[in-house]
């Protein structure tokens, strides 16, 4: 089974419409799993019929009795996270600040604080409206550590993998280099680079290739909206090839991309042009992941 | 207004890619011909407004978190520390003592509870700020160095230092990360409003309604911009309607913009769609600053 992440550094450049496309192309043979938990899209365009839900815990957060609590302070003095403050009568603790270290548990003189596990999300087993396993989650509102709910879904989806004998895991990346993406690197076979012809685009794509770098993983570069601006169009070829990374192809500024969207279908189900140009690609991948 | 006088406008969207740093580095041009402004990407993993400005001096200025540091000769393996630590950042490996600087949260909880003051903490570099300044502006980019997985420290560090400057203009704009997570959160902490800027296709409303919530959660001010207005359904539009939101601007989708942009050039001088925009949310700020004063 071979996992294929896509990535773009700079978001909105068009890796979830992708992501879906390859997903309709290679119907039969994959797992989808949306790692995109902070703003997951894929449910979208593959209309899930969800098997299973669960609700997500990682990490704790702080809990004060108010019964308990003298006001001591020590709690407050000791929380490096700005979390605790006196509140009407007791010390309360804001949950969107706590990032779960439990020192002020160990320091109340009352026993006071008690830690709790985090709900951080729900995460999703379903199937996809082409018939696939899809893995895919929620992350709840302002939440903490959206890279262990990635690692959870990629997780499920190597399980879902398993179960239904897949070739290929499809995995739809977060926008940035930080712990998302860096979480959704494990265990990657290929690596799906959606950009545009952009300089917030190639700067973009400069810094995520550094990280893949330092992971060894081999990748290859989609450019999409191609023809808005040619310069840096090139600038991107150029990088691509001196980077060791592979020309996939270019898919062309087209308002049938955002109109696919608008129905609800993937870019290869609506438009013919684009069709071939994401056949071309699927074909690319195909073979570069067949000879890794 | 938070503090004595200034305006804190942070710009945010669930969705990468709407428009966010075409939005706050044309509203900061814009707004810095007639006052002082301070433009703050906060965006520290991918930062990109920098790239619309040309500025001749820049300062820079490591940015670090502590982190403790093992001292051998102190240890006495009593295992308080890997105990302690909820992030699983400090782990014993045999007779060591080994620090998982990615893990760790900087919550000194094993650092001071110590009984042999074995883990000081040790500063570790994260990144860096820039500070250029400009005809006007002043523009603070934080960059989180390429293997750096953790934002929020970054962006903690950067709000210390925007608090920390000599002269503050009263209008700050804050360009924030995309998503709904801990590094928006992060950003927007301390701003009077947030503008979220969205695009009116099924993912720009599905990642808005993310976003709202997260806002409301935190109990924020908001109001929405609508980019690349036309390109579209009317869905988002009809769902800000529903739920009262204010939508406080509309820039039209239109290629040539979508060229300016990727040419990082400001576009506003020469595309009156988007200067009419940022008018109409020029007064739209006063109005706001005028309630909070």
């Amino acid at each position: 089974m071979r996992e294929i992440i896509v990535l773009s550094g700079k978001g909105g450049t068009g890796k979830t419409s992708v992501t879906a496309a390859l997903g309709v192309l290679a119907a039969g043979k994959a797992v989808i799993a949306d790692c995109d938990v902070d703003a997951a899209n894929m449910h979208l365009l593959m209309q899930p019929v969800v098997l299973k839900k669960e609700a997500f815990f990682s990490g704790e957060l702080a809990e004060i009795d108010p019964e308990a609590c003298i006001n001591c302070g020590k709690c407050e003095e000791v929380c490096h996270f700005d979390a605790i403050h006196q509140g009407f009568e007791k010390y309360e603790t804001q949950p969107l600040r706590c990032e779960g270290c439990g020192y002020c548990e160990v320091v109340c003189p009352t026993n006071a604080i008690s830690m709790h596990a985090r709900r951080s999300g729900d995460f999703f087993v379903s199937t996809a409206r082409t018939g696939d396993p899809m893995a895919h989650a929620r992350l709840d509102a302002g939440a903490d550590n959206s890279g262990k709910l990635v690692a959870k879904v990629k997780e499920e989806a190597k399980k879902l993998g398993n179960q239904h004998q897949r070739d290929l895991i499809l995995v739809d990346g977060a926008p940035g280099i930080g712990c998302p993406v860096v979480s959704s690197l494990a265990g990657a076979n290929y690596v799906v680079l959606v950009t545009e012809p952009s300089a917030s685009g190639l700067h973009d794509l400069k810094r995520l290739v550094e990280v893949l770098q330092k992971f060894r993983l081999q990748a290859g570069c989609i450019i999409n909206k191609a023809d808005l601006n040619p310069d840096q169009a090139e600038a991107l070829r150029t990088f691509s090839i001196e980077n060791n990374i592979d020309l996939l192809g270019e898919i062309p500024y087209d308002s049938a991309f955002t109109a696919a969207m608008i129905q609800g279908k993937t870019i290869v189900e609506s438009d013919n042009q684009l069709k071939q140009v994401m056949n071309s690609i699927y074909i690319s991948i195909q073979h570069k992941i067949n000879v890794l | 207004m938070t503090n004595s006088g200034i305006f804190k406008l942070a710009i945010a969207s669930g969705k990468g890619g709407t428009g966010k740093t075409l939005l706050s580095t044309n509203l900061a041009d814009y707004l810095a011909r007639k006052q002082a402004v301070l433009l703050a990407d906060l965006d520290v993993e991918e930062p990109n407004d920098a790239l619309f400005f040309h500025a001749e001096n820049k300062v820079i200025t490591p940015q670090y978190k502590m982190i403790p540091d093992w001292q051998s000769d102190r240890c006495t393996l009593c295992g308080d520390c890997t105990r302690q630590c909820k992030f699983h950042a400090v782990i014993r490996l045999g007779e060591f003592i080994t620090v998982f600087n990615e893990l760790c949260h900087s919550c000194y909880a094993c650092s001071d509870l110590c009984p042999e003051q074995a883990l000081p903490m040790k500063p570790y570099r994260m990144g860096e700020t820039r500070h250029q300044i400009l005809n006007g502006l002043q523009l603070i980019e934080s960059r989180l160095d390429v293997g750096q997985e953790q934002a929020v420290p970054l962006i903690h560090a950067t709000q210390k230092y925007i608090c920390e400057l000599e002269s503050k203009p009263a209008i700050q704009i804050l360009d924030c990360p995309p998503g709904t997570s801990c590094p928006v959160v992060a950003a927007v902490d301390g701003a009077d409003l947030v503008l979220l800027v969205t695009e009116p296709t099924p993912f720009g409303l599905n990642d808005l309604k993310l976003a709202v919530e997260t806002m409301r959660q935190i109990d924020k001010a908001f109001a929405v911009v609508i980019n690349r207005q036309g390109m579209g359904d009317d869905a988002v539009e009809n769902w800000c309607k529903s739920e009262n939101i204010t939508v406080a601007a509309r820039i039209p989708y239109d290629r040539q913009l979508a060229e300016q942009y990727a040419a990082a050039k400001l576009a506003w001088c020469d595309n009156t769609a988007l200067e009419e925009a940022l008018e109409e949310l020029a007064l739209f700020i006063q109005q706001k600053q005028v309630q909070y004063a």
